[in-house]
């Protein structure tokens, strides 16, 4: 660990913060509609994204901070199982590629602004919209928190954390300036600023990737040397749990946890409300769907970034947190300057989503609780007053949950809020291509996966933790281990069906379908599809 | 195809089947991972289990946009196929 502050390294740091801060702000004015008071305008960006910035937007959003820290970090520790990241991206785009215009046709023409506003409208539910809102909002907090990780790690490696000794609010400060400025320009500008700041973070992030790819194997010894002696350090027998630390490719045992684990988090990934809100504020279903051939993009640069984690260990880095790993290659490996860019590129990291993560929370709060259930009159103009408040609510919330509690809870909930997630894609993916699930079948299955899930996750061990040790358990009925969420989720589609069987021998209540075959498949220009669409006033944009 | 013009394209063509064969392509080949869990042979020193998956990176991307062209042509079809059936 470092000594000192690295002062080099903290001042270009602090040029790139300040330089995304006036653009954050500055975004306000960018591409700016008439009508600033809707939520359609701060929440989802006007809707009039194109093709590449949607792709920054994306990119942005989904390869976070706390993926760039956690991914190398988890191949640090414990090697090939932590590769799951690449497949798990490659699956997500052939998968989004069926479903996600679908969702894009069926919200532009009828206004909605979350998944929560679709499934109200496919299944005529308030209560199966508030399963998933409540789900979505859950899922987000920690992600929110876990950015907050991020940027901490990097605050530490600059030594501008603090140690154990520092006062707490000297110690914290750093963090609280980046939120608040965080905070501020998200309440000003709304969806915009992010998606310009993304421009910023996915640039110096590529080249972050490209130098370190390139220029730390040369100082290593080339790759022969790095997976030699990343293998020589795996073999070692760990202590805690006597068997070796990794392996360079997965056991027998370890396939079907690295498979499901794939699977269960690329169905996940398009659940989380920060993927839809950066969807739908895209300009047309074409913008999807070429969006869908480009984004992998990013699963190369992950693949090459999980890489790191090898290098990490070649290098001998030795840091007690695997967070750490990664700043700490950086800082070891890199001169001060680019080590600063490189801090920049995981700090802003954490900016851009984050922010889009807590506009995704607050548009579920106020269209699907607060609309739906404390004030169904509200106006459009107070719809975005309330967005705009919860959203600083939610990263306050986040802020303190970092503050207040050991980081691992943080990890927990996140591992959780994977699981929990994907249990709401029954009512919206199978919602988008069927209407025959009924929504009380939906909203049983729901709470089997959420249950199940839960207590699956908290029943597993490991050699540091007596609970939520990590997310892979035997599958009941099949003897493997696999991704918790997965089997939950396989839980929760068999309950739906068979349930939805049961309600329609019982002739129970199928709700009313406000949406019709045609809206899936309209796109931008098409008759009764308009462009921009009228501020967003729940269940009544027909 | 047909020269009654009242007569919908069949659902299933064989140009939707190839989308969709390109579309499960990668779930097969990332799922099964049996096939590739092994370190040999190395490509510039990297592992077999490595290279592979980020060479599916971009044979899965290559497939997409081989679905997103085919899909656009199918669509084209459909839609100029449909004019055609209400003038």
């Amino acid at each position: 660990m470092n000594d000192g502050v690295n002062g080099v390294a903290l001042g270009v740091f602090i040029f790139f913060f300040l330089a995304v801060t006036i653009l954050g702000f500055l975004a306000a004015r960018w591409r700016r509609a008439d009508d600033e008071h809707s939520l359609d305008e701060w929440g989802l960006g006007g809707r009039s994204f194109g093709t590449w910035i949607t792709w920054f937007l994306l990119g942005g959003d989904l390869y976070t901070a706390y993926t760039f820290v956690a991914v190398p970090a988890a191949i640090y520790a414990a090697g090939a199982s932590g590769f799951f990241a690449v497949p798990y991206t490659i699956l997500v785009y052939p998968l989004i590629f069926t479903f996600l215009p679908r969702l894009w046709s069926v919200s532009h023409k009828h206004g909605y602004v979350t998944t929560s506003d679709f499934v109200r409208g496919r299944f005529g539910s308030k209560g199966l919209s508030l399963a998933v809102a409540v789900t979505g909002i859950l899922a987000t907090m920690p992600y929110i928190a876990l950015q907050l990780v991020g940027i901490q790690a990097v605050l530490d490696v600059m030594g501008v954390g603090g140690g154990e000794d520092t006062n707490w609010f000297v110690k914290d400060l750093p963090l609280l300036i980046a939120f608040g400025v965080l905070a501020a320009y998200t309440y000003s500008s709304g969806l915009r600023a992010p998606a310009l700041i993304a421009f910023v973070k996915d640039t110096l992030i590529y080249i972050v990737i490209a130098v370190a790819i390139i220029y730390i194997p040369i100082k290593l010894g080339g790759f022969d040397d790095i997976f030699a002696k990343a293998g020589e350090a795996f073999s070692q027998t760990n202590p805690a749990t006597g068997k070796p630390r990794g392996a360079l490719a997965p056991a027998e045992a370890g396939q079907w946890t690295y498979a499901t684990l794939a699977l269960g988090s690329a169905l996940a990934l398009f659940m989380y409300p920060h993927s839809i809100t950066a969807t739908l504020s895209s300009r047309s279903r074409e913008v999807i769907r070429r969006n869908t051939t480009i984004l992998p993009l990013y699963s190369l640069m992950l693949g090459l970034l999980a890489l790191l984690g090898f290098m990490a260990i070649a290098a001998g880095i030795k840091v007690s947190n695997g967070q750490l790993a990664i700043p700490q290659l950086f800082e070891d490996m890199f001169p001060d300057w680019f080590a600063g860019v490189a801090f920049a590129a995981i700090g802003i990291g954490a900016l851009v989503p984050a922010a889009i993560m807590s506009i995704a929370a607050a548009n579920l709060f106020t269209r699907n609780i607060y609309k739906d259930f404390i004030k169904p009159d509200a106006t459009p103009k107070e719809e975005t007053r309330v967005s705009k408040l919860v959203s600083l609510l939610v990263k306050v919330g986040a802020l303190a949950f970092v503050l207040t509690m050991d980081k691992t809870v943080a990890i927990n909930f996140q591992l959780l809020g994977g699981i929990w997630i994907l249990q709401t894609f029954p009512a919206l993916v199978g919602g988008l291509f069927t209407r025959w699930f009924h929504r009380w079948a939906l909203l049983a299955g729901w709470a089997v996966g959420m249950v199940y899930g839960t207590l699956a996750a908290y029943g597993v061990a490991s050699p540091t933790q007596k609970h939520f040790g990590g997310s892979a358990k035997e599958i009941p009925g099949i003897g493997e281990i696999g991704y918790i969420g997965l089997t939950a989720f396989v839980m929760n589609v068999v309950v739906t069906v068979v349930l939805t069987f049961v309600l329609k021998a019982l002739k129970a209540p199928e709700g009313i379908d406000e949406t019709s075959p045609a809206d899936y498949t309209a796109d931008a220009g098409d008759p009764g599809v308009q462009v921009e669409l009228p501020p967003a006033t729940a269940g009544s944009a027909h | 195809m047909s020269d009654t013009p009242e007569v919908r394209p069949p659902t299933v063509t064989p140009v939707r089947v190839v989308i969709a064969l390109c579309l499960i392509a990668p779930f097969v080949a990332m799922l099964w991972v049996g096939s590739y869990a092994k370190t040999d042979p190395a490509f510039i020193g990297i592992p077999f289990f490595y290279w592979y998956q980020m060479a599916w990176v971009l044979i899965s991307t290559a497939l997409t946009m081989t679905a997103y062209q085919l899909w656009r042509r199918d669509q084209r079809g459909r839609s100029s196929q449909k004019g055609g059936a209400s003038k």
